[in-house]
């Protein structure tokens, strides 16, 4: 089998589209489920009440890594053709300072933002009207920060690349630090439970 | 918190997996992750076409023939279409407002809108947001989708200690 499908053009680009609005549907559909609509929710990742925020995506990013792994390594997916932004450092590192400050104050994130809006609530709304300002303002100034945009510029960043090691190691890793954050969540989870009901 | 939910939310572990597979069905259909910040900047591209309004960002944005036809405009009605039906099976459909008990309807609508607009900016400037950068890319051993979902957090934690007021 040659995946991914659209890029081998195993699939028509109708029927792709086609899946897009599926894999969208389930994507939403699951990030509701999990709560991950409702800002009190989403919230609690930063005042340390409610670490659900964490759990899904690292459980999502375990998941996805794994799978890719070994679909890779039986030679049922070829990684090369599945697109992803090379990583300019600097522009990266300041997008995430200033869209977790969004994150904190918004509480929600721009995915969520979408759920939250989906299930009629206001602030989440609120939210994406600024998600439209904030991109218009981007592009308004995109004159002035283009240089600054493509600065730091890292092609071969993966992982493996970066840190010179193999992808099953890199993998291995990512796997060790996920379940150490899962403890550690559900200690935090569990102090906070204990000093609300004293 | 009394008002409770018809369904309860499902167990986070759960859900994670869930969305994993997803997100690698995505990976291995489309052989792209899901994004959400993204469908904004393809509809603002296609306005702009539409309007002969040209721009350099938004030229280079410009990566489908048409509005209908970019990937992640649908994808995202996608994600608007799976929320409102689980909702709607969970009798959790309702105009409100999530908020603080020590802040103001307005304030709080205010302060989201506030967020939202550092959130669209900054999602320009790293390419991508929590689902097409820091999750999607961060799946794929990305060091700088890592880097940018590690300052996600810091900036996240930073900014809790001015606002932790509203939501309390």
């Amino acid at each position: 089998m040659n995946m991914p499908l659209a890029p081998y053009e195993v699939i028509s680009s109708g029927l792709n589209l086609f899946f897009a609005l599926i894999i969208g549907i389930a994507f939403g559909f699951i990030l509701e489920r999990g709560g991950l609509g409702n800002a009190k929710k989403l919230i609690g990742q930063f005042t340390l009440t409610d670490l659900t925020v964490f759990k899904v995506m690292f459980t999502a990013i375990v998941t996805v890594m794994i799978g890719l792994f070994f679909l890779s390594a039986f030679g049922l997916a070829n990684l090369e053709l599945i697109s992803n932004s090379d990583t300019y450092w600097i522009p990266q590192i300041l997008g995430g300072l200033i869209l977790g400050v969004g994150f904190a104050v918004a509480g929600y994130c721009p995915g969520t933002t979408i759920v939250g809006m989906a299930t009629g609530k206001l602030d989440a709304l609120a939210s994406f009207l600024g998600l439209i300002f904030g991109s218009l303002v981007f592009v308004a100034i995109f004159d002035w920060i283009e240089d600054f945009y493509w600065s730091t510029h890292l092609k071969n960043d993966h992982f493996s690349q970066v840190f010179a090691i193999e992808f099953g190691t890199s993998v291995f890793i990512v796997i060790c630090i996920a379940i150490l954050g899962f403890i550690t969540a559900e200690i935090i989870e569990s102090k906070s439970r204990g000093s609300t009901q004293k | 918190m009394s008002d409770k939910c018809h369904t309860t939310y499902i167990n986070p572990y759960l859900a994670g997996g869930l969305l994993g597979l997803v997100l690698l069905a995505s990976f291995l259909i489309a052989g792209r992750g899901i994004g959400a910040s993204g469908a904004i900047s393809q509809s603002l591209a296609h306005s702009a076409d539409f309007l002969n309004i040209s721009n350099a960002y938004l030229e280079e944005q410009k990566y489908s023939n048409s509005f209908w036809s970019s990937w992640i405009v649908i994808e995202v009605i996608g994600i608007f279409i799976g929320a409102f039906l689980s909702a709607k099976f969970a009798g959790r459909i309702k105009k409100e407002t999530i908020k603080g008990d020590s802040i103001s309807h307005s304030s709080r609508l205010r302060q989201a809108l506030i967020g939202g607009l550092l959130m669209g900016l900054a999602a320009r400037l790293a390419r991508g947001c929590t689902s097409g950068q820091a999750l999607s890319g961060g799946a794929m051993l990305s060091v700088g989708s890592w880097a940018f979902m590690l300052s996600i957090f810091i900036g996240a934690y930073i900014a809790i200690v001015f606002v932790r007021k509203s939501w309390s």
